[in-house]
């Protein structure tokens, strides 16, 4: 019986986080054939093929955009680089955002053996990384959508070893890029040349724990889940939960500021984040690492490392204040027949759950027809009919019978007043590990349907639909266009999704769909960052003089942009 | 023809099961309780025979604390017609629970028992046998499929053996019990759970069901499986034998 109970357990509730896990072994094509398998055989083929840097002098650089299944080698960006004569030719299929024109840029210099020794002095031997199969992993993000052809993967193993390298990397004018779980959906994570990859996996201890208060203090390189189960057995959980967190390192998550599902309860890291430590380019570390839940002694200078991508310096160490886990959670699937009355159901959920409510997610029809067909054991919870938008509502609390009554009572109103036309409310784990199998499993089912556009967008709530109707008109039947997301923290996922990469739609999506974003006043990325994908396009959510101010403070940061260049900031800003 | 099923609130099977430090038992404070999963297949398949029209109410029956009384809404919710509640805080084995359901058959007169083949908190896979001795019905246990046949009042029960199929033809009133692949239960939607807050649960004792709960077994101690212990990295084909041979004695 155990082992039934875990096996379910496993699949339902993990599979998600399971299938960003297989992404991070060598031999991850196989337990998903459906999906990127194809591509990357094909991607790793040609750089096998043209990529013989040492022998032939030539170098060569590719940024597999949106490699899926059907995308095969459409959008390739090729860069060959003749040592002799420092000239670029490129060669690429437009492909918007990305696809501008990036160029190695000239003043940073190559791995050489002397570094590689000077590296191995620092680290030892087992720290300093130059098997080709490693890095072939190191160089790809999780999706196989951007590819670096770093040479150097280097495993520090705690703050000093950081700072040393980073001193080192400053003064010789090495470019790096920072690695936690790699788990990003923008490119942040991997170089995008020859980068110096700093994996900062192998810094995962924790260092202290309050039992009272629930700060937790620990190093960059802790998985989300472990620290999950560390806290979990404490009583305590961590403040954000994702898709990816049996693999994500939570440096990355604070380097990036991830949102997630607890973020409508629980709020943002700048909020639960208390202190951190951080190396700067020139390797001066940083202790900001308090543990006091106020402080106002001058610039809060932590934030600045929330959410910058890893541009401004390294995260070594985060403390973090950690909610006590709460015993009693429900949750329930429910449809709606229009859009209005979401918004209407997340005032009145807001009203009258307020202190349990602790997710409020929605999805569209055309999101859960996606699910139905693509993923397999998933069953509507809401047959036969079929209804326009879907929502999940779950309370987190302390008494389930009182939460229950309560969310009950809610759901009866609701449903008497309209706004609800039908639901189901999980009756034990396993159901609702499959609601959350549902709205969880969009990313992997969109995956496997073939070509995917995504956007990340926060816009006002009740015009946040509004993008999904309108892309629709645009695109025609050429296209199935899916919205979903977190409508409590009024944050769009808009997926695009077609058979094949095609530059027409692509022409169509972009830069209509920054410009409408931009024109409401919403963001062009709500919590995946900007990474390599929107670095150029910062100015559609930030005025010119705000991005002039950022690429100041990148400068003050990190004099020779050494810190994962290419990204966040467009690069005509900088140096 | 009436249908009861029985019904038990476990531990819910997704929560991770920790051991009193005592070791009289698991722990049990502040856990997720849910219907035990083979019960939820049991009352499904009430459910699916009264829809066809085969049956006339369905009845969920819970024993045990107060708090059954949630595990029986969760059944009324999925559509059962009324409930009854067993209070007890004492212990039940499955004899004990056996004998009640034997003295609630016998003023309810159901033409059918339906149960889970065994409860996921103490796996014992006994209390569908023992109701059936008692009460001198056939029954067909570990069902992977079941049809009524009103005219002939039989059921005929598939049941997973080794190496394929059995059929059993049981002559009605009967006792079944479920397997996992008998059916997908049904989820509780939101107009049955409004229904169900007005369906009746009735709360019995075992005295006035003239039932004596004792136990002759006594529960020495629970304990943890052993931690499995991390591999090892062999260095050489010869340091894998020596271990194979020395430390596992496998070979």
């Amino acid at each position: 019986m155990e082992k039934w109970r875990r096996t379910s357990q496993h699949l339902l509730r993990y599979s998600s986080g399971n299938y960003l896990r297989l992404g991070k072994y060598p031999n991850f094509n196989d337990p998903i054939p459906n999906s990127s398998s194809g591509f990357i055989r094909i991607c790793e083929k040609c750089s096998s093929t043209k990529i013989r840097p040492s022998i032939e002098h030539q170098k060569n650089v590719q940024i597999c955009l949106n490699s899926l299944r059907g995308y095969i080698g459409n959008f390739q960006l090729s860069i060959h680089r003749n040592v002799d004569n420092q000239s670029y030719k490129m060669q690429h299929r437009n492909f918007g955002s990305t696809t501008k024109l990036i160029q190695r840029n000239p003043s940073f210099a190559t791995v050489s053996a002397e570094d590689i020794k000077h590296f191995k002095e620092i680290l030892g031997e087992k720290s300093v990384i130059e098997d080709e199969d490693r890095l072939s992993i190191a160089n790809v993000d999780w999706m196989n959508k951007y590819k670096g052809s770093s040479k150097l993967l280097l495993q520090p193993r705690s703050s000093d070893e950081v700072s040393r390298i980073l001193k080192y990397c400053n003064s010789r004018r090495l470019a790096v890029v920072p690695q936690g779980g790699n788990t990003g959906l923008v490119g942040g994570s991997v170089p995008v040349f020859d980068e110096v990859i700093i994996n900062l996996g192998s810094m995962n201890s924790i260092i202290s724990f309050d039992e009272v208060s629930g700060i937790l203090v620990c190093e960059a390189g802790c998985i989300l889940e472990n620290l999950d189960s560390f806290l979990a057995n404490k009583g305590f959980i961590m403040p954000l939960d994702l898709g990816a967190k049996g693999s994500c390192q939570i440096g990355g998550n604070v380097s990036t500021n991830a949102g997630g599902l607890r973020f409508v309860r629980y709020g943002s890291l700048h909020g639960n984040i208390l202190g951190l430590e951080a190396v700067l380019a020139n390797g001066t570390v940083l202790d900001m690492l308090s543990t006091l839940c106020k402080d106002n002694t001058g610039y809060d200078l932590k934030q600045l490392f929330i959410g910058s991508e890893g541009s401004l310096g390294i995260v070594t160490k985060v403390s973090i204040l950690t909610p006590p886990k709460l015993s009693s959670t429900n949750l329930a699937f429910l449809a709606c027949n229009d859009y209005i009355s979401c918004q209407k159901l997340l005032l009145e959920a807001k009203r009258k759950l307020g202190e349990v409510l602790s997710a409020f997610e929605f999805l569209d029809n055309q999101s859960m027809d996606m699910v139905l067909t693509h993923l397999e054991g998933v069953r509507n919870p809401i047959p036969p009919s079929e209804y326009n938008f879907y929502v999940l509502i779950e309370t987190t609390g302390s008494d389930e019978s009182y939460d229950r009554e309560k969310l009950e009572a809610f759901l009866l109103s609701s449903m008497e007043g309209g706004l609800i036309s039908d639901g189901v409310v999980a009756q034990d784990m396993n159901q609702a590990s499959s609601f959350w199998r549902i709205r969880e499993g969009i990313t992997e089912a969109v995956m496997k349907a073939g070509a995917v556009y995504k956007y990340d967008l926060s816009l006002p709530v009740e015009k946040m639909y509004q993008i999904v109707e309108e892309m629709r008109l645009r695109l025609g039947p050429a296209a199935k266009v899916l919205g979903y997301g977190h409508l409590g923290d009024a944050n769009l996922h808009l997926n695009i999704s077609t058979s094949q990469y095609d530059d027409n739609v692509f022409a169509q999506i972009e830069p209509f769909v920054y410009e409408w974003t931009s024109g409401n006043r919403g963001s062009i990325s709500a919590e995946h960052g900007l990474g390599l994908m929107k670095a150029n396009e910062i100015h559609y959510s930030k005025s010119s003089e705000t991005v002039q101010l950022m690429a100041s403070i990148k400068k003050l940061f990190d004099s020779n942009g050494i810190l994962n260049p290419y990204k966040v900031l467009p690069q005509s800003l900088l140096p | 023809m009436k249908i009861m099923v029985a019904v038990k609130r476990v531990i819910d099977y997704a929560v991770k099961i920790r051991v009193k430090s005592d070791k009289t038992g698991v722990e049990m404070n502040n856990i997720k309780m849910s219907m035990n999963p083979f019960c939820e297949i049991a009352l499904e398949e009430a459910l699916r025979i009264k829809e066809s029209g085969l049956a006339s109410e369905v009845i969920a029956v819970s024993m045990g604390s107060n708090q059954c009384v949630d595990t029986l809404r969760t059944g009324l919710a999925m559509g059962a017609d009324r409930a009854i509640h067993v209070d007890t805080t004492s212990t039940l084995y499955p004899l004990s629970v056996a004998k009640i359901l034997k003295a609630l058959i016998d003023i309810e007169k159901p033409g059918l028992l339906i149960l889970g083949k065994q409860a996921i908190d103490d796996d014992c896979n006994q209390t569908g046998q023992m109701v059936a001795g008692l009460l001198k019905w056939p029954q067909g246990t570990f069902a992977s499929k079941v049809v009524v046949d009103k005219e002939k009042q039989v059921a005929r029960v598939d049941r997973e053996v080794d190496g394929g199929l059995e059929t059993l033809c049981l002559d009605l009133p009967a006792v079944i019990t479920t397997d996992l692949r008998l059916n997908q239960p049904r989820y509780a939607t939101l107009p049955n759970i409004m229904k169900a807050k007005s369906k009746v649960i009735k709360k019995v004792t075992p005295a006035e069901l003239n039932v004596e709960i004792k136990s002759d077994l006594e529960l020495v101690q629970v304990t943890e499986p052993p931690k499995r212990k991390g591999g090892v990295i062999v260095s050489s084909v010869d340091e894998l034998i020596n271990k194979l041979k020395n430390e596992a004695h496998v070979i």
